[in-house]
């Protein structure tokens, strides 16, 4: 096992640890995610078909509705929202939707998280000092 | 961010739950975008309203804000519903859906908000003066108050807006700092713009000219409230623009003895460009739908159709229907303009537009409108092919 930590921008406080689900593109929880199962229904997903239920969902940054938010507060009162989210740059559709679920946001990393981590790799996220810290699958 | 030691207070949740949740969302807000302090708002313009667009995701959230006690410190009025609030029946909105959208209007109410839903706050009492920090969310109206009226707001989604509401501030960056209020591109209209539709559609080719820069448009521009609250509806739907300055018209322009962009680009709309924006907005063919207001419509604008329809009938295969805000509805409505209308056959609606409510259903396949905006949007929303037309000549073709 290899152990990697990444630092940088703690957006939404909180600690979180789960199996990593990497995202190449950028999310808009708004029509790429059902708010009842938490899987990823955009049909030109990378992810599609993929639960976020309980995962540190990493992807570069969120993209389309400000209905995005509404979706993550819908995803955690059902108990499928992420464990916690790793941005490369978030943005306010993210964030607002963080701080009202609850859900640890990090972003600005010294290392590019999608390239640092691959799915399946287990993450632990600190929201309040902005640290990932990534425990490597066996290769 | 800095905060001052009473805004430290209340993200500490001195000042209880609701209102701490409020300066969590906008410190986290102001720290994405790097914003330095937060800023007093004068008022809120808050969207997420319509049950189409939120759905059971975003009414539970309202519920549980205002059930945790969430008041709003400032002025508050909302974006347009999914239906008109009482005569939904009439738009053949479900009962399901009635209900619904009720409970996010009450919601919206127990927080203190005035629950006026409309895309043109500035008509009803919401209307900031120059130079004032406001949190609006709707994108036409972000456009209006920015360039129109001179006050400073970015484009809130519905949680910011209801945040900057409750603790009566917001983050402060882009369009609050006179520095990235400046133009940066130059707009040169060849055309004469003398009507509402073409000061529309003329928004529209801006905003896509302008590739998300603050531009300065010259020319012979309709400057009446009607055409300037269409053309920012449009270039604010073609272009994302929040903000843009009209020489002579717009309220920054007129302040500032002279005005002029930072950088040395141009570019001209002619009489072709006009053209084929007008193409690819429109389609051809009779109608089945006539929708007026979006943005709501003023006063003098139900005027004008009741003018026109004064004696006349609506073809029986086409509906006639005004968007505008209630506000506006009850004035026209003593002023016998709604009965003349009505009795033509049409119908004016409150609360809610062709683009936010869920009129998918009612088998429309051709809307004829005076709004680019709408042209845009009613492909998607509604299904329908849309034509984009003088106003005088979408009653003439209700009329058959």
């Amino acid at each position: 096992m290899e152990t990697i930590v990444l630092k940088g921008r703690g957006i939404v406080k909180g600690r979180a640890m789960g199996e990593a689900l990497v995202s190449p593109k950028p999310i808009s929880f708004y029509g790429d995610v059902d708010p009842e199962s938490g899987v990823i229904v955009a049909r030109d997903h990378p992810l599609k078909g993929a639960s976020i239920a309980g995962k540190v969902l990493i992807f570069p940054r969120g993209r389309g509705s400000t209905v995005g938010s509404y979706i993550i507060y819908r995803l955690k009162k059902s108990g499928k929202a992420p464990a916690a989210i790793v941005n490369e740059e978030t943005e306010p559709i993210i964030a607002a939707g963080c701080v009202v679920a609850e859900i640890p946001l990090v972003d600005r990393l010294d290392r590019s998280p999608i390239k640092a981590v691959s799915t399946g790799d287990l993450v632990e996220v600190d929201g309040y000092h902005g640290i990932v810290k990534v425990i490597r699958k066996e290769a | 961010m800095y905060l001052t030691k009473e805004e430290e207070r209340a993200l500490s949740g001195e000042y209880g739950a609701a209102l701490q949740k409020a300066y969590e969302i906008l410190v986290a807000l102001g720290e994405v975008m790097d914003a330095e302090r937060l800023v007093p708002i004068k008022s809120a313009q808050i969207a997420g309203v319509s049950y189409k667009n939120i759905g059971d995701a975003g009414l539970e959230l309202l519920n549980d804000f205002a059930s945790m006690g969430a008041k709003v410190k400032v002025l508050s009025t909302l974006n347009p519903a999914g239906m008109d609030l009482e005569r939904w029946r009439e738009m053949g909105i479900e009962e399901k859906f009635a209900r619904k959208q009720l409970e996010i209007i009450q919601a919206f109410r127990r927080m203190g908000v005035r629950t006026t839903c409309t895309c043109t706050p500035y008509l009803i009492g919401n209307k900031p003066e120059f130079g004032s920090h406001v949190a609006w969310s709707e994108s036409s109206a972000v456009a209006f108050a920015n360039s129109i009226l001179g006050a400073r707001t970015n484009r809130e989604g519905g949680i910011s807006a209801l945040a900057a509401a409750v603790a009566g501030k917001t983050p402060l960056m882009g369009f609050h700092l006179p520095e990235n209020r400046a133009p940066k591109i130059e707009v040169q209209v060849k055309v004469v713009v003398d009507s509402v539709m073409k000061a529309s559609l003329l928004g529209y080719v801006v905003g896509e000219l302008s590739s998300g820069e603050v531009p300065l448009v010259k020319g012979r521009i309709c400057a009446s409230i009607e055409c300037l609250k269409a053309f920012s509806a449009a270039a604010a739907t073609s272009g994302g623009l929040a903000l843009f300055h009209i020489e002579g018209v717009t309220a920054e322009a007129l302040k500032r003895k002279k005005i002029t962009t930072t950088h040395k680009e141009r570019v001209q709309v002619d009489e072709e460009e006009m053209r084929q924006c007008l193409e690819r907005l429109s389609a051809r063919g009779e109608v089945d739908l006539v929708a007026i207001g979006c943005p709501h419509c003023t006063l003098e604008e139900i005027l004008e159709m009741a003018r026109a329809l004064k004696g006349r009938r609506v073809r029986r295969d086409c509906r006639f229907w005004v968007f505008t805000s209630r506000e506006v509805y009850s004035k026209a409505a003593e002023k016998g303009y709604v009965k003349i209308i009505e009795e033509a056959g049409g119908i004016v609606f409150s609360d809610t537009c062709m683009v936010v409510a869920p009129l998918d259903s009612l088998g429309i396949k051709r809307v004829a409108t005076n709004s680019a905006k709408a042209a845009h949007y009613v492909p998607s929303t509604i299904g329908a092919e849309a034509v984009l037309t003088e106003t005088a000549s979408c009653i003439e073709m209700a009329l058959g």
